[in-house]
Formats: C-alpha cells, sequence, structure tokens
C-alpha cells in the first residue's frame, strides 16, 4: 500500500511536469507565426498580445471554422493546460502574486496559439473556397 | 459485460493512432531513424486487434481476456524500453557513448527479466491478474524514471530538436498517467470497474496521438530552447 501510494504522488507529480514541458512545446512554436490582419479583424485583437481569457472565445471561433482536422489533439491538449492554469489563476491570486502572473501569461500563450489555429483554418477555408469557385467557372 | 459505443471509439481512435504514426513516420522517412519506435507502435496496434478479438470472443470479464490484456502490455512495456534506450542514443549522439547506452539497455533487459521471474517464481501458486498490475505498475514506474531522467540529460545539454524534445515529453506523459492509473487502482479497487475503467484506454490514445501529431506537424530541422519548457514564476 505504501509503494503503491508514493508511487502514484511521485507519478502524479512528474506526469504534471511533463504535461506542462509538452504544452509548452507546441505553444512555443506558434509563437513564431505572426497573426494575419484577417483573423486580427475576425477575433477582434487590437494589441501584439492576445487577452488571456479571449482563449474560450477563440476556441468557440475554431469550432464554427472548417479545418483539416489534424489540430484537433494538439487543441485539446492545450484546451486541457489552459483549465489547468485557469484554476492556478484563481486560486493563486489571494496568496501568490508572482505564480499568478505566471499563470496568466501562460493563458495568454494558449490564446495566442487557438489564434493562430483559427489564423490556420481561416486560411484553409479561403482556399476550399477559392477551388469551388474556380472548379465552378 | 457488453461493448458500448464508447469502447468502440476508443479502440478506433487508438488504432487509428497508431497506425498513423507508422504511416506517418515512413511518409516521412523516420522509419529507420526511429526503428524501435515504429516497432513498438506496429506491435501495439497488432495487440489493440488482438484485444478486440479477445474482447469479443470471451468478454471483458473472461481470464482470457485479463491475461492477454496484462501480459501484453508488459511485453509491450519492455520493449518500449528500447525506444527509450534510442531516444537516450540521439541526446547523447555527439558524445559517442552508444556503446555504453547498448550496455545499459541491454542490461537493464535483462535485469527485468530476473526481476520479473524472481516474482513470478515466487507467485507460481497463484498467478492472478493482481499480480499483473503489480508487475505492469513497476514497469511503468522504472519507466517513468528512466524518462524523467533522459528529460534532465535534455535539459542540462540543451537539446533543441523539437522532434525529439515533443517525442521525448509525450512518452513521460504517457509513463507516469500510467504508473499513477495502476497505484491508484491498488489504492482503491473499488474504482477499477468505474472510473478507471477508462484511463488505461484514454492513456493509450494518448502516445500514439502524440507521436503522429509530432510525424506529422513537426519538421525535423525545427529547434526549440529548452529554457522556454521550464515552468517558472517570474
Amino acid at each position: 500500500m505504501i509503494i503503491a501510494a508514493l508511487i502514484f504522488v511521485i507519478s502524479l507529480a512528474l506526469l504534471l511536469q511533463f504535461f506542462v514541458s509538452y504544452c509548452r512545446s507546441v505553444i512555443a512554436a506558434s509563437r513564431k507565426s505572426e497573426l494575419s490582419e484577417r483573423v486580427r479583424e475576425v477575433a477582434g485583437i487590437h494589441d501584439q498580445t492576445v487577452r488571456g481569457e479571449e482563449f474560450t472565445r477563440l476556441i468557440q471561433l475554431l469550432h464554427l471554422c472548417p479545418g483539416r482536422g489534424d489540430d484537433t489533439g494538439e487543441l485539446r491538449a492545450v484546451g486541457v493546460y489552459y483549465a489547468l492554469l485557469d484554476a492556478m489563476n484563481k486560486a493563486f491570486r489571494p496568496m501568490s502574486l508572482a505564480v499568478a502572473r505566471w499563470a496568466e501569461a501562460e493563458r495568454e500563450s494558449c490564446s495566442y496559439f487557438a489564434a493562430v489555429a483559427l489564423d490556420r483554418r481561416i486560411s484553409y477555408s479561403r482556399e476550399l473556397l477559392a477551388q469551388q469557385i474556380s472548379g465552378s467557372l | 459485460m457488453d461493448l458500448g459505443p464508447i469502447d468502440y471509439l476508443l479502440w478506433l481512435i487508438g488504432f487509428s493512432a497508431e497506425v498513423a504514426v507508422v504511416v506517418c513516420s515512413i511518409k516521412r522517412r523516420n522509419f529507420l531513424r526511429y526503428l524501435p519506435l515504429n516497432l513498438y507502435v506496429g506491435f501495439t496496434a497488432l495487440v489493440s486487434v488482438g484485444e478486440f478479438y479477445c474482447l469479443h470472443k470471451f468478454g471483458f470479464a473472461s481470464a482470457e481476456y485479463n491475461y492477454f490484456y496484462y501480459y501484453s502490455d508488459s511485453l509491450l512495456t519492455i520493449l518500449l524500453f528500447f525506444v527509450i534506450m534510442q531516444f537516450y542514443q540521439h541526446v547523447f549522439s555527439e558524445m559517442h557513448v552508444s556503446k555504453y547506452i547498448n550496455a545499459l539497455a541491454i542490461f537493464l533487459l535483462f535485469g527485468t527479466a530476473a526481476f520479473s521471474y524472481m516474482v513470478i517464481a515466487q507467485h507460481k501458486d497463484h498467478l492472478t491478474t493482481r499480480f499483473a498490475v503489480d508487475l505492469s505498475r513497476n514497469l511503468y514506474f522504472v519507466g517513468v524514471i528512466l524518462t524523467y531522467v533522459l528529460w534532465g540529460a535534455v535539459l542540462k545539454l540543451r537539446e533543441t530538436r523539437t522532434h525529439l524534445i515533443q517525442l521525448v515529453l509525450a512518452l513521460g506523459v504517457f509513463f507516469s498517467a500510467s504508473a499513477a492509473t495502476y497505484a491508484l487502482r491498488n489504492l482503491f479497487p473499488g474504482l477499477e470497474l468505474s472510473v478507471l475503467k477508462w484511463m488505461p484506454p484514454v492513456v493509450a490514445i494518448w502516445l500514439p496521438a502524440a507521436w503522429a501529431f509530432t510525424f506529422m506537424k513537426v519538421s525535423e530541422g525545427e529547434r526549440l530552447e529548452t529554457t522556454q519548457l521550464l515552468a517558472r514564476a517570474r
């Protein structure tokens, strides 16, 4: 019983660390992409950064936009990470400002990631539309 | 107990992801570069078909299905150790220590086999699924520790290959989630047929799905600063 408890605690702590690092590695790749004017207009993004609380709205927009379906897994993983950060932000805000600030910066990264995914999907939809138009002509 | 639509769906997603890993790695000409990984995923796909057959023929609660599930799981975990060893070789490739890593892999394999044999010899009168759960839990935990040491080496050596980093991290998530699930089953056996019933298939989907994503989306030349991955409050 003690061995099982020990394995559980250690595994859970390492799971959290691996999962956070994995999500950060997925998000880091999106940081290199610039947001297009088109997606800024659609999502109402006016600043360089995308606010943390925009994430849910961006995901809703993503569901409205057809895509290749190859980004579902990464969006789900980042969605879980965002939920984790959200809970952390709420829990730590009264206790530790540094942790809350870090969680907020991470939430912004998640939102930026969602905005990049939306940008990709908009481009894909436009390509599809262009193909359909050229096909019907 | 009959299979529900969720069981079929989870099986289908897992199997598709396993096939996707092998197909993507062949398409990207990575099959031989990550041979143990592809062999592991290929065998996992075969085991998935075997599990599906046993589930259909004998049922979820049958001894046949349980033995097939737990013992194929233990064998696949041992196969996964070779995948970790190959990741070690990739990380330490510039240090020319591959012969030491090979020696360590052989030592580890024989060590695990000897340990398993000793435990089986002690329990030969009552080889139950409880024993199989304990064995899987221990194997997964060894995997967690090995992957954590590998992750430490990736950070220390400032490894920048996004491809390799994501493959290692996905493996770390899989091992730690599996070990935690098995440990939880030991701690709360009552949860086995409710919440914990869904954990192994969901965790099993994670690894091929994450690896398929890496092979599909991340190019071999992509680079990433490992300092960006460490979660530190400022």
